[in-house]
Formats: C-alpha cells, sequence, structure tokens
C-alpha cells in the first residue's frame, strides 16, 4: 500500500446541502408532515389524516413496489401492472364472501383467518398469473420499450374484460371483516381500525422486502442486478430465474395490494387496477424507477399529500399529485432516490 | 404533381394503392353513395379519426413516443369548440376560435408535459401522459360549471351547418341537400388536408430527423440533433393536430362530453388504429381508421347475433357477446404487435418487394 | 501443450452489423499466463466476452476443460470455473464491499482462510470493509473487481486491463495477486496494454490484429525481438 498523503481530507468542509441529499426524500416527508400539522386547524383532525395518507400510501407501496423492481432488473415497463390489482382484488374478495360466516362473526382471530386465507389465495393467483404473464406477454418484447408498452396495455384490457366475463360488469360491494370496522379513539382522534392493520400490514412488507434485499443472496443478486446485470450473470447467477421470481413476487404483492386497496374502498371494479396504476406510476417516477425506498418514500408523499390537500381544498386534490410530480421532477430529473445503472 | 402533393410518399404497393383511392373516393362521394344518416356519420366518425390516427402516428411511429395523452389533446379541441360556441354565440368565428385556441392549448400543453419527461427518458412521457390525461378527464367531469361535467356540452353551430339549413332543393342521388352536407365537406376537406400537411411534415428534413432519433437516439444526440428539442417538437406537432380532429369532431357531433372525447377508450381504439393500419406509414392511418370504424359500428353487431345463437352454452356466449367487444380487440392488438409489428401497410409493402 | 485449458478455434463474432471477430484461433495452456495483445479496437475484448458468453459466437467453436461452451449461457459458462474481470470492472458501487465478495462467492460462503490471503494482498479491501464499493477510488474498485474474481477458486480467469490508468504502485500490488494466483496453478487470460507488465507476468502471448490472432508464442521470444514487435504491433513497445 501507498502511504496515506498528510494533509486531511477536505471532506469535513462539504456544505450542509451536500451532506444532507442523501436524507433528502425523508426530509420532504417530514417536512410534509409538518406542514400537515401547521396547515389542519385542529390536532385531530391531522392524526386521523397522517393515519389515513400512510395507510394509503403503505397500500400504494405494495404495489408499486414489485413494478418498480421489475423495471429495476431487467428495464421491463409493466403498463399491465394494474392487472394484477384488479385480480387480487376479485380473488380475495370471492374469498372473503365465500367465507362470510368467519367474516361476519364478531372474533377477531376468526376475521383475521379469513382476511388471511383471502390474501393468500390473492397472492397465490396473481403470482401465477404473474407467471404466465411474464412468458406470454413480457418475454418476447425484452429490451423494446415501445413494444412492452403497447403489449403490456393490451395484456391489461384482456384481463379487464376476462374479469369482466368471470365476475360479471357490475362493481361488488363489500363490507370490511367485524373485527376491523370501526375506529378507535387515540388523543382525541378517530382512527379507523382498519387503516392502522393496513399501516401495520404495509411496514411489515416494507422492512421484510429491506431485510431480504440486504441479508440475503437472493437480495445480493437482485440488487446488484439493478446495476449491472451482465456482471451478475458472468459471476455464474442466472438472472433471468431471479427476474421471473421478483416478477411473480411483484405481480403477488401487488394482488395484495388489491385486497387490501378493495377493502379501503369497500367497492372493487374491473378498472380499479387502471385506476390505481396512475397513482403507482407517480410514485416510481418520483421514487426513482428501480429503487424500493424511493418507492416507499415516494408512496407516503402521495398518500399523505393526498389526504392532507383533500381536506384542505378537496377541488386541488386531484391534481396535487401531479404538482407533486413535477415539483419533485424540478428538482431531481430521475426521481428522489435515482438508481446508478452501468450502462 | 401527385407524387409531390403526397410528399414523395406513393403506397408502394398496388394492393394499398387501390384500397386508398377506394376509401378517398368513399369517403369523397359518401353522402351520395351511401344516402342515410347513420352511413353519413360512420364516413365522418372515419375521417375524424383518420386525422386523430395520423396525428397520433407521427409522435409513435416517427417520433417513437407513446403517449396516453392522446385523447386528452383531442378532447382539447372539442372543447375549445364548444366553449366558444357556447360563449361567443353562433358563427363560424367561434369555430375557428375555439379550434385555434384548442389547438393552441393542447400544444402548449404538450410542451410542457414533453420537458419533464422527454428529457430524461422516453418511457417517462408515457407513465406521465397517462397520470395527466386522467387527471385532466377527472377535472373536466368535476368542473361542471365550465365544462358541464359527466353531461358535456351542447351548444349551437352556424346554421349553414345543420339540416335546418337548406341550400337547394330536391335530392342528388338520395342525399338531401342541406347544411349538414356541407358540415361533411368541411370535415372531408380538413381531413384531407391536415393528412397532406402531416404526410408533408414526416417527409420533411424534420420527419428525417426523427426517424434518426427513432432508430439510434445515442447516434442522434452524437452527431448533433439535439433529441429532446425534436420530440418535444412533434410531441406539439402532434397535440395540435389531434386537437383539431377534436374541433372537427365537436363541428359534427354539436355535442362534447367526457365519454366521446376523453375516456381512455377512445384512447385504445386510436391504438389499435395506428397499430393495426401500421405504425409509422401515415397511409396505416387511413387504413386502421377505417376498418376499424367500420368494425366497430357493423362488427358489434354481428357479435351479439352470434353470441345470442349460443345462448344456452356455459362462457361462451358471454366471451362473444358485443360487450366483450375490448376483449377481441385487445387479442387482436397483442398479436399484431407480435406478429404485424408494421401492421396492414407494412405487410402488402413487404409483399411487393 | 498437450491439453490447454481453454481452445478458440475460428470464432467469428458480430456485434450488430459489425464482425468484430474473424476467426480466432487461440490456445490458453494450463497453469500458465497468457497475454493477449494488440491495439485498440482489435478485438480482444470481444474475445474474452465471447469466451464468457456475453456475446455469442456466431461461427467456430469454443473448448473449455475439454467441453464445448460456445452455445452455453453465460452463468453456466461461469459456473464450470472461469472468473471474469470486465474491462469497466462491473463492481456493484449500490453494494458494499463485503457484499460484492459475497456474492462473488457464488458456491456458497465466502472461505475466510482465502478472504484472509486477500486481504493480504489487497489491504484496502480490509480497511473498507463495510463501505459502499461506489466509494471507492479507482485503484481500490480495480482490486476489488480482482479479488471478487479470485475469491473462490477457478480455473481460469479472463482479465481484461487490469492495470489501466492505474498508478504504478498499486500496478505492482496487480502484478503481485496475478504471481500469486498463478503460483497456485491457476489459469489466466489476459489482456494488458502495459507491455512491461506483460512481459513480467506472460509465459505465452498472441497478437491480435483485425478479429485474427495474427501471432503466437511464447513471451519471451516476442520480448526479445523489437523487430517482432515492430512487425505486430506497428511499433516497438518498450521505451528504449
Amino acid at each position: 500500500m501507498t502511504s496515506s498523503p498528510d494533509h486531511l481530507p477536505t471532506m469535513a468542509r462539504s456544505s450542509l446541502s451536500d451532506r444532507l441529499a442523501p436524507y433528502g426524500p425523508i426530509l420532504i416527508l417530514v417536512l410534509l408532515v409538518v406542514f400537515g400539522f401547521l396547515a389542519i386547524p385542529s390536532m385531530s383532525s391531522w392524526l386521523t389524516l397522517t393515519v389515513s395518507g400512510l395507510a394509503m400510501g403503505m397500500m400504494i407501496f405494495i404495489m408499486a413496489s414489485g413494478l418498480t423492481l421489475v423495471f429495476g432488473l431487467m428495464d421491463v415497463i409493466n403498463f399491465g401492472h394494474g392487472a394484477f390489482v384488479s385480480v387480487g382484488a376479485f380473488v380475495g374478495v370471492s374469498f372473503l364472501l365465500l367465507l362470510q360466516h368467519m367474516t361476519g362473526a364478531p372474533s377477531l382471530l376468526l376475521n383475521l383467518t379469513a382476511l388471511l386465507v383471502a390474501i393468500i389465495g390473492a397472492m397465490l393467483a396473481t403470482g401465477i398469473m404473474g407467471w404466465a404473464f411474464e412468458r406470454v406477454i413480457v418475454k418476447p418484447v425484452y429490451g423494446a420499450h415501445l413494444k412492452q408498452i403497447l403489449v403490456t396495455m393490451g395484456g391489461l384490457i384482456v384481463v379487464e374484460q376476462l374479469i369482466i366475463v368471470l365476475w360479471g360488469p357490475e362493481e361488488i360491494y363489500i363490507t370490511r371483516p367485524e373485527a376491523l370496522k370501526g375506529a378507535i379513539t387515540f388523543a382525541g382522534a378517530a382512527l379507523e381500525k382498519y387503516r392502522l392493520v393496513a399501516v401495520g400490514i404495509g411496514l411489515v412488507i416494507f422492512l421484510l422486502m429491506r431485510w431480504i434485499l440486504r441479508h440475503t443472496k437472493i437480495g445480493l443478486i437482485v440488487r446488484a442486478g439493478v446495476e449491472n446485470g451482465e456482471m451478475v450473470e458472468a459471476l455464474g447467477y442466472r438472472l433471468r430465474l431471479v427476474f421471473v421470481g421478483v416478477f411473480m413476487a411483484g405481480s403477488a404483492l401487488a394482488g395484495l395490494g388489491g385486497v387490501l386497496w378493495g377493502l379501503y374502498q369497500e367497492v372493487i371494479t374491473a378498472h380499479m387496477g387502471n385506476e390505481v396504476m396512475i397513482l403507482i406510476f407517480i410514485v416510481v417516477i418520483i421514487g426513482g424507477l428501480g429503487s424500493v425506498e424511493g418507492c416507499f418514500i415516494g408512496a407516503l408523499l402521495v398518500g399523505l399529500l393526498q389526504n392532507y390537500v383533500a381536506f384542505l381544498e378537496p377541488k386541488v386534490a386531484l391534481i396535487s399529485n401531479i404538482g407533486l410530480m413535477v415539483a419533485i421532477l424540478m428538482w431531481r430529473p430521475m426521481g428522489m432516490i435515482p438508481v446508478v445503472k452501468a450502462k | 404533381m401527385l407524387t409531390k402533393l403526397l410528399s414523395g410518399d406513393t403506397p408502394r404497393s398496388p394492393v394499398l394503392a387501390v384500397l386508398l383511392i377506394g376509401i378517398l373516393v368513399c369517403l369523397a362521394l359518401a353522402p351520395f353513395l351511401f344516402p342515410g344518416v347513420r352511413s353519413v356519420d360512420t364516413a365522418a366518425r372515419i375521417c375524424i379519426f383518420i386525422v386523430l390516427v395520423a396525428s397520433y402516428d407521427l409522435m409513435l411511429g416517427y417520433g417513437g413516443i407513446v403517449s396516453f395523452a392522446h385523447t386528452m389533446f383531442f378532447g382539447i379541441g372539442a372543447y375549445g369548440v364548444a366553449l366558444a360556441c357556447t360563449h361567443l354565440g353562433r358563427g363560424f368565428d367561434a369555430l375557428l376560435v375555439g379550434s385555434v385556441a384548442g389547438a393552441l392549448v393542447a400544444a402548449t400543453l404538450a410542451f410542457v408535459i414533453g420537458l419533464f419527461s422527454l428529457r430524461v427518458r422516453a418511457i417517462f412521457f408515457a407513465m406521465i401522459t397517462l397520470a395527466v390525461a386522467s387527471a385532466v378527464a377527472v377535472l373536466v367531469s368535476q368542473l361542471s360549471a365550465i365544462t358541464g361535467g359527466e353531461d358535456g356540452l351542447n351548444y349551437r353551430i352556424p346554421r349553414e351547418l345543420t339540416p335546418a339549413f337548406k341550400f337547394a332543393d330536391g335530392q342528388i342521388l338520395g342525399a338531401r341537400l342541406n347544411g349538414k352536407l356541407l358540415n361533411y365537406y368541411l370535415i372531408f376537406g380538413s381531413t384531407l388536408l391536415i393528412f397532406l400537411l402531416l404526410l408533408r411534415i414526416v417527409h420533411s428534413p424534420f420527419g428525417r430527423v426523427l426517424q434518426a432519433i427513432r432508430e439510434n437516439d445515442f447516434r442522434a444526440e452524437a452527431i448533433g440533433y439535439r433529441v429532446v428539442y425534436y420530440r418535444v417538437a412533434v410531441t406539439c406537432i402532434s397535440a395540435a393536430a389531434a386537437a383539431l380532429a377534436g374541433s372537427l369532431y365537436a363541428i359534427w357531433l354539436r355535442y362534447v362530453g367526457p365519454d366521446t372525447t376523453l375516456s381512455l377508450e377512445i384512447m385504445i381504439d386510436v391504438l389499435l388504429m395506428v397499430v393495426i393500419g401500421g405504425m409509422g406509414t401515415m397511409y396505416g392511418a387511413v387504413i386502421g381508421a377505417t376498418i376499424f370504424v367500420l368494425a366497430q359500428n357493423y362488427l358489434q353487431a354481428l357479435m351479439s347475433v352470434a353470441s345470442d345463437a349460443l345462448t344456452g352454452l356455459p362462457v361462451l356466449p358471454e366471451l362473444i357477446s358485443a360487450d366483450r367487444w375490448l376483449l377481441w380487440l385487445g387479442v387482436l392488438f397483442i398479436l399484431s404487435v407480435y406478429f404485424f409489428p408494421t401492421g396492414i401497410v407494412g405487410r402488402l409493402r413487404q409483399r411487393r418487394r | 501443450m498437450a491439453d490447454p485449458i481453454l481452445t478458440l478455434s475460428g470464432v467469428k463474432t458480430n456485434i450488430a452489423q459489425y464482425h468484430i471477430l474473424q476467426g480466432v484461433d487461440l490456445d490458453v495452456p494450463r497453469g500458465q499466463v497468457t497475454m493477449l495483445l494488440g491495439r485498440n479496437g482489435v478485438g480482444k475484448t470481444t474475445t474474452l466476452r465471447s469466451v464468457i458468453g456475453l456475446w455469442r459466437a456466431h461461427e467456430g467453436t469454443i473448448l473449455f476443460d475439454g467441453e464445448d461452451i460456445t452455445r452455453r449461457p453465460t452463468p453456466a459458462i461461469a459456473r464450470m470455473g472461469i472468473g471474469f474481470v470486465p474491462e469497466d470492472m462491473g463492481i456493484f458501487s449500490d453494494l458494499t464491499v463485503e457484499e460484492n465478495m459475497t456474492l462473488a462467492a457464488v458456491s456458497g460462503p465466502v472461505d475466510s482462510a482465502r478472504l484472509d490471503w486477500l486481504f493480504s494482498v489487497f489491504p484496502p479491501l480490509k480497511t473498507f470493509w463495510k463501505g459502499y464499493a461506489g466509494t471507492l477510488s479507482g485503484g481500490q474498485k480495480q482490486m476489488l473487481c480482482i479479488a471478487r474474481a479470485m475469491i473462490e477458486e477457478r480455473k481460469l480467469y479472463l482479465i481484461d486491463e487490469p492495470t489501466k490508468g492505474l498508478a504504478p504502485a498499486i500496478i505492482s500490488t496487480m502484478a503481485r495477486a496475478l504471481r500469486e494466483l498463478k503460483a497456485q496453478g491457476a489459469s489466466i487470460l489476459l489482456v494488458e496494454q502495459n507491455f512491461a507488465v506483460a512481459r513480467a507476468l506472460g509465459d505465452g502471448a498472441a497478437v491480435m490484429d483485425d478479429g485474427r490472432i495474427i501471432w503466437a508464442g511464447a513471451m519471451r521470444e516476442l520480448a526479445t525481438d523489437k523487430d517482432l514487435q515492430e512487425r505486430l504491433m506497428g511499433l516497438s513497445l518498450e521505451a528504449s
């Protein structure tokens, strides 16, 4: 080794903004919550809105995470991702309707079991569907963005229509399991139980995903593959298999998100996937395509902003997310946490 | 002369030439060849969609940019005319002001969206346009004081363009000589003009640079073309042309509403027309729009007949009922992207070689 | 050598419409360091990438350890025992040094004895073990990249310009590492522009021009024959 230079590196003198840059996204999130606190007159409504914003954000994150990873890993942009949300919701709700005796009973245990069955059913269905979708729709158009967008959009239309064929064109209204109805009061604020559950599930999924990405070999392969897939292959890993796995997991998560979203809205339609897709796109763009952390923070931003603004100025709520996206792209054109690409 | 009118882009396939001439003649003489309210209405729809699809092809097929906001631009043009007619009163000046304002607004909006998304990645554009278009669609149905909300707007256009105005007595080949006939020829003439103009644009030096960018944006940038500039410019032109198509639609229908102008369904129809006709050919827009509108009007009826015939069987009648029209379009769409990426026009031209 | 570890015969590789390799014939003997020399753009990198399968040879055959690997997928080729160090290093900058190394140990957990040896050869890796690879200096990145290939014993190492743009002190570290690797009995195919390094390390040499091997033989022969150097590479490689 060469001897180290005897002067001190000047890094200690880097500007505040430079040192804060990596924390920028989290800072924005905190600022948004503080803004909400200052702008919303009553403490209790602020708390209610924050929880519902977080719940919405968590659900969007669950749905969006697969999309952003699939893009990062194989440069595949799936406009049909929303189809998994719809299918997940329909399968999950069908299970819940079958298990009505369990969801209707005033027992938390029975309710949660039914919900769990519905979620597992939905995730299995959408996971398998994801595998088929990847094989039939996506695989032939690797490397061609234009065709990917067109073909996956076509896939979305077909799946939406098949849902109508199988479940009928009417929207289905559902009621939440008995124990998840109503709200609890905390510090004077009414917090819907279901939203708290959604926040919990979202947090668990995020932490689990983070743990897998940081501490398992599969996770390392995925993170390395996002940056330089060629090198991962040259080390001896079959990236294609990993990709199919990620695609299926992402689809299953979208299915889970669909169940949660359906119960949140208490109504499901064949077009629901299409509608949340717009939020999902905004989230993955502002988060930085390919970044799970960015997606998480982006989803929370979108959820919170939508809820705060809807309370303060309902008419503006519709375009508040577009405004957020524009603002973030002006600040960082590649999204909050841009993903380094080798090529 | 003819070649020059077509900007040097001849059909280059006898079958295609026959088809195009056939379509041109049929559309030019539609009120006389196919008298009847419904068939003239179909012909007008074909004309308007030719403009809409050709403008989309300019962006997708020549610029290599996927947009989901094309119906938004279409809607802006339509609402432009509708609002102008509502507030400026009945007159040709209102039509003109509405159309021009619509085109300008559409181009400006396209400019802003393009600036934000295209400088980073072309795929951002697809996602951002989808988000913006849906926000606008929701906004239009919410701001009912201005736009009439879900109900849309009814308004009056110059009397000379309505059936109430008769410029001569009697009929020629079954066609009534009234304002509706003039209205049709206004649509037809505008369509022809805009189409030839778009053809001109794709064969201008600007169009050639676009194609170079579509083939290899990196190389185009390397030899000194500002890729972003060209991409933004093409989206603006395309948006303005789409808005003009919307204006024509508004003039023809005397009504605008979110469903007829802004819905995602129309966007999907446009995508299908482009892909089936042939991306990046311009003539594909003519073929695609004609086939699609005809199929939409007449095949759907056939499907419901077939579905009725199969009642009693499980699932099958559901699958081919007229309401499932979109399902089969989706399948057709995927198959055509895979197997006929150059569409009908590309196929016809290939066969000749 | 009777039984080379790697044999390329008549390999042709196209990239887009360009014919980069126009029939490469090359033997890499076992347990030796073979230098692949030649001017820029003659196909050295393409040769290495064709062996590992990142670009496909559309003609000819590539035999590794007696098996035809021409049509095998890249991961399968790598797992047969080939370590690859690309020209751009291909380190994962979003991963820590530790994670880079863990990932490179394809067949299981990192062998701690081998890791200690690598730490002794490349001390900075130990210092920055928990740091992100993206924050390393150029020389450290190159060390990481080579160490990554060396974390498990491989039969053959394909190394593309390991000394490019490095300071002399680091070049000598690299050379030492490669010499120790060779002492363990590994075979190495090395693309190198620095002739001093090539002469010091190489047993055999092959010179490429225009997508073909134009000369192959012992390094000793090439190193001492100025005329030959002049003829093969258009310039004397040694500063006189």
